[in-house]
């Protein structure tokens, strides 16, 4: 019986192996953000647990409040630099160099075929565009991650989502994952690897694939993963090119981490693009998805773009196709917030900050701030906004607040007519 | 051992997320008990009062794919920090569930007919339930009724909770 890619990453890893089908696997990475490492840290201190398994396989970054907002947002960051500090943690970013961390992880070469990582965030399913087994953890897992560089996974199943067909026009990654998680539904993957295969995902380019499997946790996934390819050693090549001659090689040797053809599935779901059309969700779930013509004429009060879902300098490139020579509805709240340093200096030197500027959105620095309220771009109670992000929960961007989830050219629509509409090229 | 006995809250709802257990506001808070006073505050659900329904020593039961959403641990420990160390759903999140045993607490999986027979026969009451990890039993009382049922708990979930969490079994043996 053959393998699946997540089964064959297990099977490299596994340390030990409990009862219950559970596996304790060796860790490659473990991420680490200001929200939930400060308590991890702590209670570790407390313990006279203060150490770590490995500085060079702890990245570490101050992203979700970035400049800190308040007293209490400051000692968290405090809490992870002196951490960093006294560790001699080598990947550690801080405000000038900091940004959402699972695009500036990936980013930095930080994300590689066949490897575990582990973050306490549940978003950390976008690093499986790699072919990484990568998975969101509470703090308790983060703690011995950091110390042990270990950590407990049942063997999942998997669930492998053949994505076939032809892309309408205005149809991006986003409306596509929208799409299948609408067909999944929120729980519909809870426990299971979401395998992204089929030839829409071949021709993505790995930034889409990021924002595909950045929701496979919004189905319950536990991973979403892609096989690696020539698309992914072409992004990881400047930090690879040390370890290959050539790029063909590596190629065939990342070639190893793909489900054998007689792998055994929990569920084999072909999906066909054909149909898709853009989309946004509606309520509070985020399978509760409908066409983005069906929603024209909804208000909004703020429109935002960014998130570790669509912040990246692509993304940009796409509001920015929609927006320029367009300007901001008056009553429109535009923000967007490029997800890295290295996407705001691409978007300066391409010349998208000037488009946001002059068409009136408000520019941020790298944070993950207003996807989950935390700040920059809070909502007021029985506002609406229109975001680019991965979450619609009730009060996510603020309590009492509203939130439809949507790719960034319909989002730069959205912010232009001051209601939910379609990217004029694409009606 | 945590304490697995008390008074039951019912939330009869799926899907209640990680925000409305524990809202995202609060996640500046870098100790367990400052979440203490937040718990469920925006769970806004018919029949769910948070400022007169959560008491300390409850077990939770409730519907499908409870705790979805975010990683943070802090949902778990909000519920810890109220003396609420049990929830007995139809199913959880993943990393919810995990986080559950990682505290030494309990995520308990009963099917979809258990659960609609306790929220049947006891939701309105006063009800109690213990669980019995030795015996894989729950069993939930009010003044005039009684039911019983088991549930599958793996002997690695039960390690976890008798040792705690995973943190001092992990230091232990690793």
């Amino acid at each position: 019986m053959g393998k699946t890619i997540a089964e064959k990453i297990f099977e490299a890893h596994t340390v030990d192996t409990l009862s219950g089908g559970i596996s304790v696997l060796k860790l490659d990475a473990v991420f680490c953000h200001e929200i939930t490492t400060p308590v991890a840290i702590n209670d570790l201190v407390a313990k006279g647990l203060d150490r770590v398994f490995d500085n060079t396989k702890i990245k570490a970054v101050v992203d979700h409040v970035t400049p800190s907002k308040d007293s209490k947002t400051a000692e968290q960051a405090k809490i992870l630099r002196d951490w960093a500090r006294r560790h001699d943690i080598k990947d550690f970013f801080d405000i000038g160099n900091n940004g959402v961390c699972h695009a500036l992880f990936p980013e930095n070469g930080f994300s590689r075929p066949g490897y575990t990582i582990i973050m306490g965030d549940s978003h950390t399913c976008t690093h499986g565009a790699f072919g990484a087994f990568a998975a969101g953890v509470g703090t308790t897992d983060l703690q011995v991650g950091i110390l042990k560089g270990i950590c407990t996974f049942k063997t999942p199943e998997t669930i492998k989502i053949n994505v076939t067909g032809k892309r309408n026009k205005g149809v991006y990654a986003k409306d596509i994952i929208l799409s299948i998680i609408k067909k999944l539904s929120v729980n519909g993957a809870t426990n299971k690897v979401i395998e992204f295969t089929g030839s829409v995902i071949d021709d993505m380019t790995m930034e889409e694939r990021m924002t595909v499997c950045n929701m496979a946790i919004e189905a319950g996934g536990t991973v979403g993963i892609c096989y690696p390819d020539e698309t992914t050693v072409d992004y990881l090549w400047p930090f690879i090119e040390d370890e290959f001659k050539t790029k063909e090689m590596a190629v065939k040797e990342y070639a190893k981490w793909k489900s054998d053809d007689d792998a055994k599935y929990a569920q084999v779901i072909e999906f066909s693009i054909d149909d898709v059309v853009p989309v946004a969700t509606v309520g509070f779930k985020p399978d509760q998805v409908e066409t983005i013509e069906s929603l024209a004429g909804t208000k909004v009060d703020q429109v935002y773009i960014g998130s570790c879902t669509n912040g990246r300098i692509e993304d940009l490139r796409e509001a920015a196709a929609v927006l320029k020579g367009k300007k901001v509805n008056k009553f429109v709240r535009a923000i967007v917030s490029p997800a890295s340093p290295k996407t705001y200096n691409m978007a300066l030197k391409e010349g998208l900050l000037e488009i946001f500027d002059t068409a009136g959105f408000c520019v941020t620095n790298p944070t993950c701030g207003a996807c989950l309220g935390m700040s920059n771009g809070v909502l007021a109670k029985g506002e609406v906004c229109a975001s680019t992000t991965n979450r619609n929960f009730s009060g996510r961007m603020g309590k009492g607040g509203m939130v439809h989830l949507m790719s960034p050219a319909s989002a730069a629509a959205t912010a232009i007519a001051g209601e939910i509409t379609l990217a004029s090229e694409d009606k | 051992m945590k304490n697995f006995k008390g008074k039951v809250l019912f939330l009869d709802r799926s899907d209640i997320n990680t925000d409305e257990i524990i809202p995202a506001r609060y996640l500046t808070e870098v100790t367990k008990i400052a979440l203490k006073p937040y718990l469920l505050e925006d769970l806004e659900m018919e029949g769910f009062n948070v400022t007169t329904d959560i008491e300390p020593n409850s077990i939770i039961v409730t519907r499908d794919n409870f705790g979805c959403g975010s990683s943070r641990e802090h949902a778990p420990w909000a519920l810890e920090m109220n003396d609420i160390n049990v929830v007995i759903a139809e199913g959880f999140a993943r990393i919810f569930r995990q986080n559950m045993y990682n505290c030494g607490m309990l995520a308990i999986t009963l099917d979809k007919k258990s659960i609609d027979k306790i929220f049947e026969e006891f939701s309105g009451l006063d009800t109690i339930i213990g669980v019995d990890i030795e015996k894989n039993l729950i069993i939930v009382s009010s003044s005039d009724k009684k039911s019983e049922f088991t549930f599958s708990i793996s002997d690695f979930d039960k390690d976890l909770v008798r040792a705690g969490g995973w943190l001092s079994y992990a230091d232990s043996k690793y």
